[in-house]
């Protein structure tokens, strides 16, 4: 054992130090019919040497990526890798001790303000789990602020998400209204008396929806506005805080985290003023040390459990802050110019491959409306034909839409990032030409 | 917004027009986004180049302490060594670089982990099945009462309360009303354990469940588990085992075989994988077969061939975040467990216990141990004495401690011990280690009763001093302008 460093005689010592016939002996308020009399039925420690063998046998190289619906295959530069795994930063815990943890405190500090520029809002938290679980608590906090027990959410929005959402609020007796599509994009629906609007953009189709006009919606009806956002979107897109939302949340994976499988991603939550104090979370805020130089401090911790017990907002504690790292130095990386060239280079080639695909027989885009990274295809074939089509040239899209959308039957997202050359996007084409063959 | 401090943001330093990125041009047009939708002015974004980002970001990691800088006795933390092998597995790009909508065949190692890694956590936990969703451990407990919940809503009624000790976490009464329940707190007895009188006159058919940490936020093993649970089961309640203490008793002792109907385990702390600064945890949930059908979706299945999603659970409490969990943190946690085997678990779980013990027992003398027995993973000192004679307080030791090199403990936490100090070793650290931080404690103690001033005044050493934390919170600056 390793990285056990007691040796049998230090455990001698130790026991004869503190008069212990042995270390069952530390074990004897555990009644013994409590105790477990046999070896836990694990397989044989393995050495380093057998683990890395062992891990690299279940890694499985994965094909070219046109996967989308809120996992994206960007681009991640070394930098990123190499300062998140400097262990000052991954081996230390949530920074309670300001005098000795100012590198994770400056770093949220500045993420805070990257994803309150990149939203155009006032205020943004430390971070949450991920873009579904950031939904959910923005819903929550506009519950609280509104008093209101109805939440109207787009069926446009991600439907992990609103899963997420239901498990949120069904103990909150909260009814959630879903607002219906119409060629990709959320139709103008009645949303009187909800506490929140909650809308996606892009949504998880891919499409722009008109937020212009769903945040007047809202408006009218005094809810607040939620969007869930593409922070890779927001180099080019407007921002929430222009068009009028009150809450702006979403899923960070994009700015320089690795897929992995869905997790650990990065949610992200920024507010207006009148809701900071609503804010669930840690969140850093400048202030001095008694030497009277600026630093950081984790803040208006009044709000949080440790502090309220059942009275507060949200349980949540640990939240990404090793992600929320990743993100800043990926946004400090790539910068204002970094990051427009990023969306637009998603945008062009996701334009590019939406005509590539569209001129293939028995696949078309399924929607008319304008779209950023993904698209929605609606193909005249089984799923099951497609996948095998792409898996040929080692290619996957999707995911499938049927399982989400019953409607949606043969549709299917292609999401197309800034790595994708022109030539992957033509052997798209080939294979779903092939299609029809497989 | 304050002058600048002595460490610049990276805001206030780079250029316009420097850059630390290279892209490719575009080998397809450009595309036209609708008028209406685009962007006016750009986000205030950093532009600095890649040494400066490089130095900016390995100065700011200077300012942090972590476990790979010294010994962090954060009680209630688990704050044990990180093995670097597993960062270099988590990293492998056919884990990593994995999309959770791939086609299960081509996911198969991943989905296996998950699914080894459920049948491990279910064995140490001694109950049936573990979802893997939750990010955290206090998501957990979300899972985990939304479990109980809904056990008792297909009964016909949710129930009304939830029964938690004084000593809980924070989270176990703020999870509860999350989850649409009253809180109950329950006294603690003479010994840190539950007042079982209390619970038997609280305990009826309106209380969904209890929350329990056994051994308990003391680091005591509350001796009266069985009857504790039987009470709860007798009423039709259920019992929550909150894991963040498991590292005391794994091997040793299951929360099944206690009576714990659903368990949560903190990945970053009982398993090895690094806590982030705050995050990303993971917090599986493992519970009774009888519970078992209203687990989160999807839950992953091995048919003796292939491993596959299960999505057919019709009566799952839903999601509490999107796809399978924080898979690379699962990946580290599974790893942990394949290099540590059954004896190595036990042996950490041993460990942990010595090394809480013979520091404690090395500490009583310049502290008031409230608790004065055998105690698990951690233990509980006050600083009553240094505060009442000293007018030396448990935070000012706490800060002292830094100077001496150390990560101070959890202080003012159990809320029920007056000037908590929380002391956590681990099973990681050597007994030099501990005798150095028992030397310095010892030195803490002595200078708070000889030259009080100079434990107010700490930390000395540190690159920061103490912060007006009140100014912090009245003037709240929360971005850089």
């Amino acid at each position: 054992m390793q990285y056990i460093p007691n040796t049998e005689a230090d455990r001698q010592k130790m026991l004869a130090d503190i008069g212990a016939a042995s270390v069952e002996d530390l074990f004897a308020d555990i009644p013994a019919f409590l105790r477990l009399t046999r070896e836990l039925d694990l397989p044989p420690a393995l050495s380093e040497m057998e683990l890395v063998g062992h891990m690299t046998a279940l890694a499985q190289a994965p094909p070219t990526c046109f996967l989308g619906g809120g996992c994206y295959d960007h681009f991640i530069p070394a930098v990123v890798d190499a300062l998140v795994s400097r262990s000052e930063f991954y081996t230390a815990y949530t920074p309670y001790q300001p005098e000795i943890s100012q590198g994770t405190l400056t770093a949220i500090y500045e993420f805070q303000t990257m994803i309150a520029e990149l939203t155009g809002l006032d205020a943004a938290n430390a971070s949450m789990y991920d873009g579904a679980s950031a939904l959910a608590e923005a819903a929550v906090m506009a519950v609280r602020k509104t008093g209101r027990t109805r939440v109207a959410v787009a069926e446009s929005v991600h439907p992990e998400y609103r899963r997420v959402l239901a498990t949120y609020l069904a103990p909150r007796r909260v009814e959630l209204v879903q607002l219906p599509y119409e060629g990709g994009i959320t139709a103008a629906a009645a949303v009187d008396g909800t506490a929140a609007v909650l809308v996606q953009q892009p949504n998880f189709f891919g499409c722009l929806e008109d937020v212009g006009q769903l945040a007047g919606l809202a408006r009218a009806a005094g809810a607040l506005f939620i969007v869930s956002c593409d922070p890779v979107s927001l180099a080019v897109l407007k921002p929430p805080g222009a068009y009028g939302a009150d809450i702006a949340c979403g899923e960070g994976q994009s700015l320089g985290l690795p897929m992995s499988f869905g997790g650990p991603g990065l949610g992200f939550l920024a507010v207006r003023e009148s809701l900071v104090r609503h804010l669930p979370g840690r969140m850093a805020g400048a202030t001095v040390d008694n030497r009277g130089r600026r630093a950081f401090v984790l803040t208006m911790q009044a709000r949080e459990q440790h502090i309220r017990r059942e009275k507060a907002g949200s349980n949540i504690c640990s939240n990404h802050a090793l992600c929320a790292l990743a993100a800043t130095v990926h946004l400090s990386a790539l910068g204002p110019a970094g990051l427009a060239r990023v969306a637009s280079l998603c945008a062009a080639k996701a334009a590019y491959a939406s005509a590539a695909v569209n001129g293939v027989p028995g696949f078309r885009a399924a929607f008319a409306a304008p779209f950023f990274k993904e698209f929605v295809v609606k193909s005249d074939y089984p799923w099951e034909k497609v996948r095998c089509g792409l898996s040929r040239h080692n290619l996957a899209a999707g995911p499938e839409l049927s399982r989400f959308y019953p409607e949606l039957a043969g549709h299917f997202l292609v999401a197309v990032t800034e790595k994708r050359t022109r030539a992957e996007i033509d052997r798209l084409k080939t294979a779903l030409r092939e299609v029809a063959s497989c | 917004m304050l002058s600048q401090g002595p460490v610049p943001l990276i805001f206030e330093m780079g250029a316009p027009g420097r850059r630390a990125f290279s892209l490719p041009g575009g080998d397809v047009p450009e595309a036209v986004l609708p008028a209406g939708l685009r962007r006016e002015t750009p986000p205030r974004l950093p532009e600095v180049s890649e040494g400066e980002l490089v130095r900016h970001f390995t100065t700011l990691s200077n300012l942090n302490f972590g476990v790979d800088t010294g010994f962090y006795p954060l009680g209630s933390c688990t704050m044990k060594y990180n093995p670097k092998v597993f960062e270099v597995v988590a990293r492998l790009p056919g884990l990593s670089g994995l999309h959770p909508y791939l086609p299960e065949e081509l996911a198969q190692g991943a989905l296996r982990i998950i699914h080894e890694l459920e049948r491990y956590l279910a064995e140490i936990a001694g109950l049936a099945r573990v979802t893997m969703q939750p990010a955290a451990g206090a998501h957990g407990e979300l899972v985990g009462v939304l479990l109980i919940r809904a056990y008792h809503e297909s009964r016909g009624n949710p129930r009304q309360k939830i029964l938690i000790p004084d000593s809980a976490h924070g989270t176990n009464p703020a999870t509860a009303a999350m989850a649409g329940y009253e809180v109950v707190t329950l006294p603690s007895d003479a010994r840190g354990g539950i007042d079982v009188g209390a619970l038997e006159k609280a305990m009826d058919d309106t209380v969904a469940g209890l929350m329990l940490t056994n051994p308990n936020t003391l680091g005591l093993f509350d001796e009266n588990i069985d009857v504790i649970t039987g009470l709860v089961h007798g009423k039709g309640g259920l019992l929550y085992y909150d894991g963040a203490n498991a590292n005391a008793v794994m091997g040793y002792s299951r929360p099944g075989d206690m009576g714990f109907d659903v368990v949560h385990f903190n990945l970053h702390k009982t398993f090895a994988t690094p806590h982030g600064g705050g995050g990303p945890g993971a917090g599986p949930v493992a519970v009774t077969a009888e519970l078992a059908p209203y687990l989160p979706v999807p839950l992953v299945d091995f048919d003796g061939e292939s491993y596959r999603l299960n999505y057919d659970l019709p009566r799952s409490i839903g999601r509490v975040r999107s796809f399978y969990g924080n898979f690379g943190v699962l990946v580290k946690a599974y790893a942990y467990i394949r290099s540590m085997g059954a004896a190595g678990l036990k042996q950490a779980a041993g460990d942990a216990v010595l090394n809480a013990n013979y520091v404690m027992r090395h500490l009583q003398e310049y502290f008031d141990l409230p608790f004065d027995r055998a105690c698990k993973h951690e233990f509980v000192l006050s600083g009553k004495r240094q505060k009442e004679k000293n007018g030396v307080r448990t935070l000012d030791m706490a800060k002292r401690l830094m100077d001496y090199g150390f990560h101070p403990p959890t202080v003012y936490f159990p809320l029920i011990v007056e000037e908590a100090m929380m002391i956590e070793p681990t099973e990681t650290e050597s007994k030099e280690t501990l005798d150095r931080f028992i030397g310095a404690c010892a030195a803490v103690a002595n200078e708070a009763r000889d030259e009080p001033e100079k434990v107010h005044g700490a930390p000395h050493t540190t690159p920061f001093g103490r912060m007006d934390e009140t100014r912090a919170a009245r003037q709240p600056d929360l971005r850089w302008r």
